[in-house]
């Protein structure tokens, strides 16, 4: 028939995105099995589960914007900051849990940027769930080979007189970078700058959106 | 808060061997020279912790390391660096490498 090779072809001529119901996975099989486990046996409860997922969820890079504006606007917080980043983000409120976090500060002279070559460690409970390039090979082997090339890939060009520093989170450190505070910011308040503040520029592979992008 | 310790801005070497099992120390760092950015406190040894073992508490060092040390002429810009956390047991004191 000469429309058999069209049947995988949607009727605007597109194909078919593929179903992504597949079979469970081994260890999908196993998470499963080992969650009904821990409720039958009354170690945890669906309830708690859920509200788990809901809190995870709840993590967005909202939280690292406030904790930046707050670093741009109150010098005393920016010292503190500096000093302990796991003590100053669990007083501002937020539940960091047992991480330990370190702050790392561009200025005129310092671009900082973050990768884990060795899996994909990221500050979780103060960005949310990372971006998938973040996790990607491609992004974990090349940013400490050639952090300029990859930075200047997510459209930030550095002159050679900013030093590149590159921060391998291989153990039990996180992460945040405090990107410069972007000109013609001057009276705004902490709110209005959070906004500013992208994901990618507390990673290092992005600045903060200027204030006419607000 | 005691923050700076004696053995900050220390030149030290990683450890170049590559024994089996897991290790948190970099392929690509092993054998080169850097200096001791900070020092972060004692965590248990993950080497003993990823098999269930009990874990000795081991000083953790942030190392700097310019790209000219790691990567030699095929770095993009010399005075760019890497930081990297590395394990006690991983490092040896260590001149100052000749490369700037």
């Amino acid at each position: 028939m000469p429309h058999d090779h069209h049947d995988h072809l949607s009727p605007s001529g597109h194909p078919y995105r593929p179903d992504d119901d597949h079979p469970l996975t081994y260890w999908q099989q196993m998470e499963i099995a080992v969650r009904e486990l821990l409720i039958e046996k009354g170690v945890t409860t669906a309830q708690e589960i859920a509200a788990q997922i809901d809190a995870m969820d709840a993590r967005s890079p909202a939280n690292g914007a406030a904790v930046v504006a707050r670093a741009w606007t109150d010098p005393v917080f920016r010292d503190a900051l500096r000093a302990d980043a796991s003590a100053a983000t669990r007083e501002m409120g937020f539940d960091i849990g047992p991480m330990r976090l370190i702050a790392l500060e561009n200025t005129d002279t310092e671009h900082n940027v973050v990768v884990c070559t060795l899996c994909s460690c990221y500050p979780r409970n103060l960005l949310g769930l990372p971006p998938d390039w973040y996790k990607s090979r491609a992004y974990r082997s090349r940013t400490v080979k050639e952090p300029r090339k990859v930075l200047a890939e997510f459209g930030v060009t550095l002159p050679e007189t900013t030093t590149v520093r590159v921060h391998d989170s291989t153990a039990d450190m996180r992460y945040v970078v405090i990107p410069a505070r972007p000109a013609d910011t001057e009276g705004w308040s902490a709110d209005d700058l959070a906004k500013l503040v992208t994901r990618d520029s507390m990673i290092g592979t992005g600045l903060p959106k200027s204030p006419d992008a607000a | 808060m005691a923050r700076r310790q004696v053995s900050e801005r220390q030149y030290m070497r990683v450890r170049a061997d590559m024994p089996p099992g897991h290790v948190r120390t970099p392929n690509y760092l092993r054998g080169k020279v850097g200096w001791v950015e900070r020092t972060l406190g004692p965590f248990p040894n993950p080497e003993q912790l990823a098999y269930g073992n009990k874990a000795d508490p081991l000083p953790l060092m942030r190392v700097r390391f310019s790209m000219a040390e790691v990567w030699g002429d095929t770095s993009q810009t010399s005075n760019d660096t890497i930081d990297a956390e590395i394990y006690s047991h991983w490092l040896e004191p260590a001149e100052a490498p000749h490369a700037t």
